[in-house]
């Protein structure tokens, strides 16, 4: 079954943190897909060149034809400086999705899981928790979640008060740079101890770690959850960028 | 469909060589990393490299076989579904049809899998092998190839997309049929063209 490219209207778009925005799609069909997957994107310049790059879809499936892909700006990058400095709402953006067959979780697969997100790799699992809260499920989860400040943290309001349901959901952020973090916040970088703690918060070992982020966070986490002695076929990485 | 706004960035040195990128890849100057789960460490002592048929074992090479056989040098443009793409990169390593040889093996069936040590596999026609087209690497830049890269030595087929090119490789399997491999049942492309776009099952 071929995924073909679908015209996307930009229906919404809401920063999330400095150097994180959301864009809220309209596409011509609903779309079924499982958290954790993602969409492609494809710019065409007039001349007929291309830039294509992918997103993880933020939003928990509803059966609708709305999507929601949180983008962060890279710097020296050719598409998130156009989203962020050119897409307007009204715009039309070809998407086709959804893609990835490893990196899911849908409630049924069952848990504890655990979830390591670092910096805008936490977009995939917020998404994976998107959807149990609309399951109702109470399906053991911790988030370990590092960014750099409070302020980086990406969809942090909502994890908190996801937080504050106590149906089972654990959500462990660590920040990098702050030096005043207020109360449910801890500092510094992932290493054993906190995901030794994480860990601990979930009543059974897990079934399903999931870790995502820059390639460096992903290797770390990936070598300390081992050195605990998760199982390597636990483990399930989405490494971004470099 | 124009993409209103859109003209793209300069295109570095991928403007001045056109029809070198294909369809939608991006140049990059970096090596990212990606893989479906942490990076397994394997001591160059413990390596071995088996050819199978089917479930039977034909040849294996302990690393100090492996090493005593010709090298190839080889520096292909490199692929990644993700989309970038990465010129002029440096390999060293033995070519499959100098391991063939050295087998006294002649492909018995047109496919293989190629199985790695994290329990990765994808499956790549014989004829996308033979004739120089693959290689299995033991060296990058000149340096042993490093353990998030796929070392201590991994398959290199750099004219399809780069999970092609199993990290961690510890045998080749020639099966009857095209078996798809890990990505491969996974909503990937069984053949995996990047001139074609071959980048999901139905392109």
């Amino acid at each position: 079954m071929k995924l073909v490219w679908q015209p996307a209207t930009v229906v919404a778009i809401e920063a999330r943190t400095s150097m994180v925005k959301s864009f809220f799609f309209r596409l011509p069909r609903p779309l079924s897909f499982i958290p954790g997957q993602h969409m492609d994107v494809r710019l065409t310049a007039p001349d007929g060149y291309e830039a294509q790059r992918s997103y993880s879809i933020a939003s928990a499936p509803n059966g609708t034809d709305r999507i929601e892909l949180a983008v962060e700006l890279l710097q020296d990058g050719e598409v998130s400086p156009f989203f962020f400095d050119t897409v307007a709402v009204g715009d039309e953006i070809e998407l086709r999705g959804p893609i990835g067959g490893h990196f899911m979780w849908s409630v049924d697969d069952g848990g504890p899981v655990l979830l390591v997100g670092g910096g805008s790799g936490v977009v995939p699992l917020a998404c994976m928790l998107r959807y149990r809260a609309a399951r109702r499920s109470a399906v053991p989860v911790a988030l370990v979640y590092s960014a750099r400040t409070a302020s980086d943290l990406i969809f942090g309001d909502e994890l908190r008060m996801l937080r504050a349901r106590r149906d089972g959901f654990h959500f462990i952020p660590t920040l990098t740079r702050e030096t005043n973090p207020a109360p449910g916040h801890r500092v510094g970088r992932i290493d054993a101890a906190l995901l030794n703690d994480a860990l601990m918060l979930l009543p059974s070992p897990p079934k399903l770690v999931f870790v995502c982020g820059a390639n460096a966070f992903v290797e770390t986490a990936a070598d300390v959850l081992l050195g605990l002695g998760v199982p390597p076929a636990a483990i399930r990485t989405e490494r971004y960028g470099e | 469909m124009a993409t209103r706004g859109f003209s793209g960035r300069s295109r570095g040195t991928a403007a001045d060589q056109p029809g070198r990128l294909p369809p939608g890849q991006f140049l990059t100057a970096d090596f990212p990393v990606l893989s479906a789960g942490p990076t397994p460490h394997i001591a160059r002592e413990d390596w071995q490299l088996e050819f199978r048929v089917g479930p039977r074992p034909i040849k294996s090479w302990s690393w100090g076989d492996f090493i005593r056989l010709p090298i190839t040098k080889a520096t292909p443009d490199i692929h990644c579904v993700t989309k970038w793409s990465k010129f002029d990169t440096n390999w060293e390593g033995v070519s499959i049809q100098d391991l063939l040889v050295d087998a006294a093996l002649e492909p018995p069936t047109g496919f293989t899998l190629a199985h790695s040590y994290d329990g990765y596999s994808t499956n790549v026609p014989v004829k996308d092998l033979l004739g120089g087209r693959a290689i299995i690497a033991i060296a990058y830049d000149g340096k042993p190839i490093a353990a998030e890269h796929g070392g201590p030595a991994r398959l290199l087929v750099p004219h399809l997309y780069f999970w092609k090119s199993a990290k961690w490789v510890k045998g080749l399997q020639f099966t009857d049929r095209d078996e798809a491999g890990f990505w491969e049942l996974r909503g990937y492309h069984m053949y995996g063209d990047p001139w074609q776009e071959q980048r999901y099952s139905g392109d």
